[in-house]
């Protein structure tokens, strides 16, 4: 039967077992790991189950309780707050790097290693800096320095542990840590400018300003607008950031700095509301979808 | 002209000056935690600051050891590190050969499945995903970790557009030459797409060893977890031994300083070439 199988195989149909077999490892391992939880997850949303008892169609009874669950609206909340400050200031400071950066300056290498470390150096670790350099304490070292400086004892702020100053700790250190990444972006977006149009723009007498205003920024926009969209989606998927310098030892989010993943994952892994977890998900996904939308008409539109 | 001359060199003065600041900004942190790491739990907040500590206190790097179990935690890490980056380079490569230089039926459909799951962030899925782990007896294994980062859809999206860049022509030739397609694959494709394959190997490397979430999901048992879920573990149980933490933080960030140093240059490549395509 295999010998007559085999021997029936046109040349097409080799060629194609061969491509198959190329495929295969990756693609059963995407199929069973990502392809199938990915369509799962959709279905769960509209599911009620605890993980061990009887799995319950629930309709769209998960998203009906979203509204009035006070921890989904604050996540919700302060996500979009979240991504709301850190966006613009990432995208600046990381402009700004880059066009120093370009410049013909002695260390240029070093300078741009130091720039992008924060981005690979591993969270936990660089977090427990954090914590300790941005301590409540009066004694935390930045506060210590913010004392010397004049700063009042009883102004001092309590960063991480302040309800009104833990979004605000949490967006310094993204911008810190991540800002790097997208130097290096925005560096290869500012090599690809045509020279030409500076020494064009020289002769016309224009100054540093003008030459930013009037070519770089307007060159730079297909970069701008690509940042901006993997900036957002970074944000509104952010969770461990949050979790690591707010959760305290517990590592529990109260409502001044939960977020929407935390949220999935205290409903799902600690509550075991499962079909609620979900539903949730799907709320963070369809934000994402929207970006990605909004991505594809930009691209349409520089490519043209 | 002599005005311009110094105008030019004022501004090279500030350019210097803000770039020395940038550079304080983003190693001071790093420079506190090598810092701290080397003193006793009641001098790590001295003021004014002590950079060099006048007995530096090699004791916190013996002790990290036996505080908790760092080694086994190590040997956790890079393994998993090390078996996810060999499978996600060997599969990606090996997927992505036959959607760029191969033809076959649902070679589209197939793509678009991969296309389609980049845009869904694993946050979305990652409950379904353990509770399928859960029912396949995966919880609270490595397998699930391995299973979890290997076969991203990532992966094959930038090794295909890496592979779409090489000329069709060089496989057909090697066609006509006799070599079948698991020798083009393995001689000629990826020798060629080595700088592709560093950066990926960077990526897969950085990600698998820093990744959070995933272990805090799946790992329950001590002796499984993590470097960084030890680390967060310990920093949870132990938080006012500022020193041990400093130590085992400076530990775990020396192999990422160590890849990232002398990968760098495809790493910012990678990076750089994302941002151009997209």
């Amino acid at each position: 039967m295999g010998n007559t199988k085999n021997k029936g195989l046109s040349r097409q149909q080799k060629r194609e077992v061969v491509a198959y077999s190329f495929i295969a490892p990756n693609f059963i391992g995407f199929a069973v790991f990502t392809l199938g939880p990915v369509i799962f997850a959709f279905v769960l949303a509209f599911l009620e189950w605890d993980g061990n008892n009887p799995i319950q169609f629930a309709g769209i009874q998960n998203f009906l309780m979203l509204a009035g669950n006070k921890r989904f609206l604050a996540s919700l909340k302060n996500t979009v707050v979240y991504c709301v400050a850190t966006v613009p200031l990432t995208l600046v400071t990381a402009l700004a790097l880059a066009i120093l950066l370009n410049q013909k300056i002695k260390g240029r290498n070093f300078f741009r290693t130091v720039s992008f470390f924060p981005y690979v150096a591993s969270l936990v670790a660089v977090a427990a800096v954090w914590n300790m350099l941005f301590s409540p304490a009066k004694s935390g070292p930045i506060n210590m320095i913010l004392y010397n400086l004049g700063v009042a004892a009883k102004n001092l702020p309590k960063w991480s542990a302040d309800k009104d100053w833990v979004m605000f700790t949490v967006v310094l250190f993204s911008v810190w840590k991540n800002m790097g990444y997208y130097m290096v972006i925005y560096l290869a977006g500012l090599q690809g400018i045509n020279s030409e149009l500076y020494e064009a723009g020289s002769l016309d007498g224009a100054n540093a300003w003008q030459k930013f205003r009037y070519i770089t920024w307007p060159q730079l926009q297909p970069t701008t607008f690509f940042v901006t969209i993997i900036l957002t989606i970074n944000c509104f998927k952010v969770y461990d950031i949050v979790y690591m310098l707010a959760g305290g030892s517990s590592g529990v989010l109260n409502e001044s700095a939960i977020v929407l993943v935390y949220h999935i994952y205290e409903e799902a892994f600690r509550n075991w509301n499962l079909g609620y977890a979900s539903a949730v998900s799907m709320v963070l996904f369809l934000i994402v979808l929207v970006i990605t939308l909004i991505q594809f008409r930009g691209e349409k539109k520089y490519a043209n | 002209m002599k005005i311009k001359n110094t105008k030019t060199r004022t501004l090279r003065v500030i350019l210097y000056i803000v770039l020395i600041l940038m550079a304080l900004v983003m190693l001071v942190p790093f420079a506190w935690m090598l810092s701290a790491s080397f003193k006793l739990d009641k001098d790590v907040f001295i003021f004014p600051i002590q950079w060099i500590p006048h007995n530096p206190r090699w004791q916190n790097y013996v002790d990290i050891w036996n505080k908790i179990p760092l080694a086994k935690f190590v040997l956790n890490t890079v393994k998993l590190t090390i078996i996810v980056t060999c499978l996600q380079l060997l599969t990606s490569s090996f997927a992505a050969y036959a959607f760029s230089k191969l033809e076959f039926r649902g070679k589209k459909v197939l793509f678009l499945a991969y296309i389609a799951t980049i845009a869904v962030p694993w946050q979305v899925y990652m409950v379904p995903q353990f509770m399928m782990m859960r029912a396949m007896g995966l919880a609270d294994t490595h397998l699930a970790i391995i299973c979890l980062q290997a076969f991203s859809a990532f992966g094959v999206f930038m090794m295909k557009q890496f592979y779409d860049g090489i000329p069709t022509e060089l496989c057909e030739a090697a066609r006509v030459d006799g070599m079948s397609e698991y020798q083009i694959w393995c001689r000629i494709m990826v020798p060629l797409s080595k700088p592709a394959l560093s950066t990926l190997t960077i990526f897969t490397f950085v990600n698998t060893w820093n990744d959070f979430l995933g272990p805090l999901i799946y790992l329950t048992t001590e002796s499984k977890k993590t470097l960084q879920l030890g680390l967060r573990m310990f920093i949870s149980q132990y938080g006012s031994e500022y020193g041990l933490i400093m130590a085992a933080s400076v530990l775990s960030l020396i192999p990422v300083l160590i890849v990232f140093l002398s990968l760098q240059k495809y790493f910012v490549e990678g990076v750089a070439s994302s941002g151009v395509k997209g």
